[in-house]
């Protein structure tokens, strides 16, 4: 059984539907890359799962299975005690992301108090282990140290030892490493691949770097305006993509293994730029796709599932 | 900056609160506020050490000039009380108003600021209205008649003051939660389960505290100059000497012993000057813009 399961979810904001009708499942002990460009639903998607929506969105159908439980369906309540303990999430930008005033052993401390009885002594010793889990060096003097004293990356490895501290199974990474430079990004995705491994925690990956799923992903999950165009495991879904969006994206980088160098020639591009799927007939990405036949224009093409794998697009199939 | 980096971590701690403190001396209005407000508070708490008697007896002939009798130094009232112990007894009972006032208009106002900032809404229209009511009747007014529906006495009269003071920091306090609790600590501590209580008092309120403090100075300067306008217009406790009540009673002697209104006049103005210093030195100190730390 899956560990959750994502069910017809539709967010809608006043006059923009962010999601659309999105389904998938992680496996406990997975990492899920979620893909797609800039405002194309992803990051709507995690926060649902959290029920960490801004008060204006709504969602307007679907289910969100956790351990076989619907999050939609919880008390307020009931969710508190879901976040942090059994979900946890870390955000994009850690210079920002903890509280200045609070020490991070305190902060990392509180989280521990927050969902398990424990004395304030106990807390600290486990503050020190976490700290010293996220690879953080001298961690029992860098426990006192306020967020101002740390860099982008050692915030970051703060943020997942906030995030890991009570043993979730699902760790939501809403784009962990934008904020961070390219030798600490692999630091903190190895740690994190690492600390899944060890904790036996499930992966939602939030990115748009391509580089990134390649590396740390189990299996991929293609949005583009809002809808789900593509699931498919790794290595097929990059050795041979199949929906035309996934085919423009993985030829718009930079091969960088060419006989020529990659300047010499032309970085191809996906047509076009994401428009509003809102009040579109047929298939979103129609107006920008190389394959495009009349068919697609007048109905949304539906995920079609092809054993491992999942395509919106009957052309290609 | 280059020196700090130098810093062995395990006297990190140490630094910081070192820099903070330094950056508290090094400023010059704080300092000088701060010595004034001291010298005040220190005379408060000394008054009875100082002067053992009640400062309400009728001791010394009446109108001595400052000077024409050792004893009494700063000369007597139209009563013959001593002038000097009345205004060290004053002392207490301008600082007790204002710090007590200050205390009520800051608990109101966090409180109503914050419940309005953080959930926004029909909550903060409702209680933004309630400010703007209390902000629409005239301060003075307000503290009058409050003061003049129970009787005067010293805690009527700070309660009075608090009512009357809290909705600016309501709207200061509303003010900055709206802008934090859109920042991502707050969506972060959202995210591992903190229930809006804890956000608010742990979480947000730590950070919007610097402007309040540099308001709860001038609340006291204000509750202090509230006090004597009040005690001038005799809605005062008559048991207690306050430097109001001693400008109002040597109002008569006005031409003839002009001390009796003018030295508790400086008291008053040098005690809300000291506050005033103390505001203006706290908000640079803890202004973000200038924090380098």
């Amino acid at each position: 059984m899956s560990l959750l399961a994502v069910e017809g979810l539709t967010v809608a904001f006043p006059g923009n539907i962010a999601v659309r009708e999105a389904s998938f499942a992680i496996a406990p002990g997975e990492t899920l890359a979620l893909v797609g460009e800039s405002g194309c639903g992803k990051s709507v998607t995690a926060f649902s799962v959290m029920r960490l929506l801004a008060p204006n969105a709504r969602v307007t159908a679907g289910r969100i299975l956790f351990d076989g439980i619907d999050l939609l369906a919880m008390t307020p309540a009931a969710m508190r005690e879901i976040r942090g303990k059994q979900i946890s999430l870390i955000q994009q930008e850690p210079m920002t992301s903890l509280n200045p005033v609070l020490s991070i052993g305190a902060q990392i401390a509180e989280v521990i108090r927050r969902h398990e009885r424990v004395t304030r002594k106990a807390a600290r010793a486990r503050v020190v282990e976490l700290l010293e889990l996220v690879r953080i060096p001298d961690a029992a003097r860098r426990i006192d140290d306020y967020p101002h004293n740390l860099s982008g990356g050692m915030r970051q490895r703060v943020m997942i030892a906030m995030a890991v501290a009570c043993g979730p199974k699902l760790l939501i990474a809403d784009e962990p490493t934008t904020a961070l430079d390219v030798t600490t990004q692999s630091q903190v995705l190895d740690l994190l691949d690492d600390l899944r491994r060890r904790l036996g925690m499930a992966v939602l990956l939030i990115t748009h770097d391509l580089g990134v799923v390649a590396q740390w992903a189990d299996r991929i999950c293609v949005m583009y305006a809002g809808r789900i165009v593509e699931q498919a495991a790794i290595g097929a879904f990059f050795t041979r993509p199949m929906h035309p969006y996934s085919r423009g994206l993985l030829g718009a980088r930079v091969d960088v293994g060419a006989d020529e160098h990659y300047s010499l020639n032309r970085l191809s591009e996906i047509p076009g730029s994401v428009g509003s799927a809102a009040g579109e007939a047929g298939c979103a990405f129609a107006p920008r796709c190389p394959l495009v036949v009349p068919g697609c224009r007048l109905a949304v093409p539906p995920l079609i599932a092809q054993g491992e794998r999942a395509v919106a697009c009957p052309v290609v199939i | 900056m280059q020196a700090d980096k130098l810093v062995d971590v395990g006297s990190r701690a140490a630094s910081r609160k070192g820099r903070r403190l330094r950056a508290f001396l090094r400023n010059p209005t704080f300092l000088a506020g701060l010595s004034i407000l001291s010298f005040f508070v220190a005379i408060a708490l000394l008054a009875g050490w100082l002067f053992p008697t009640d400062p309400q007896d009728m001791v010394a002939q009446p109108l001595l000039w400052p000077g024409d009798d050792p004893a009494y130094l700063l000369g007597s009232d139209s009563l013959g009380r001593d002038v000097l112990a009345q205004l060290v007894y004053g002392t207490r009972a301008s600082l007790m108003v204002g710090v007590a006032s200050a205390a009520i208009g800051l608990a109101i106002g966090m409180v109503v600021g914050s419940a309005a900032g953080y959930f926004g809404g029909w909550i903060d229209t409702l209680l933004m209205r309630l400010v703007e009511l209390f902000q629409t009747t005239p301060t003075f007014l307000l503290v009058i008649v409050i003061v003049a529906i129970r009787e005067p006495s010293l805690s009527t009269i700070a309660l009075a003051i608090g009512l009357a003071s809290w909705p600016t920091v309501a709207r200061l306090v509303r003010a900055q939660f709206r802008s934090l609790r859109e920042s991502d600590f707050v969506m972060a501590a959202r995210s591992l389960g903190y229930s809006s209580t804890r956000i608010i008092v742990q979480e947000i309120l730590p950070n919007a505290l610097p402007p309040v403090i540099v308001a709860a100075s001038v609340m006291i300067a204000n509750a202090i100059l509230t006090e004597a306008g009040l005690s001038f217009l005799n809605m005062r406790d008559p048991n207690v000497i306050s430097w109001g009540g001693m400008i109002g009673d040597g109002r008569d002697q006005l031409r003839s012993a002009w001390f009796l209104t003018a030295l508790p006049g400086a008291a008053i103005a040098a005690a809300v000057l000291s506050l005033n210093l103390v505001g203006d030195g706290l908000n640079e100190i803890l202004n973000p813009r200038s924090d380098d730390a």
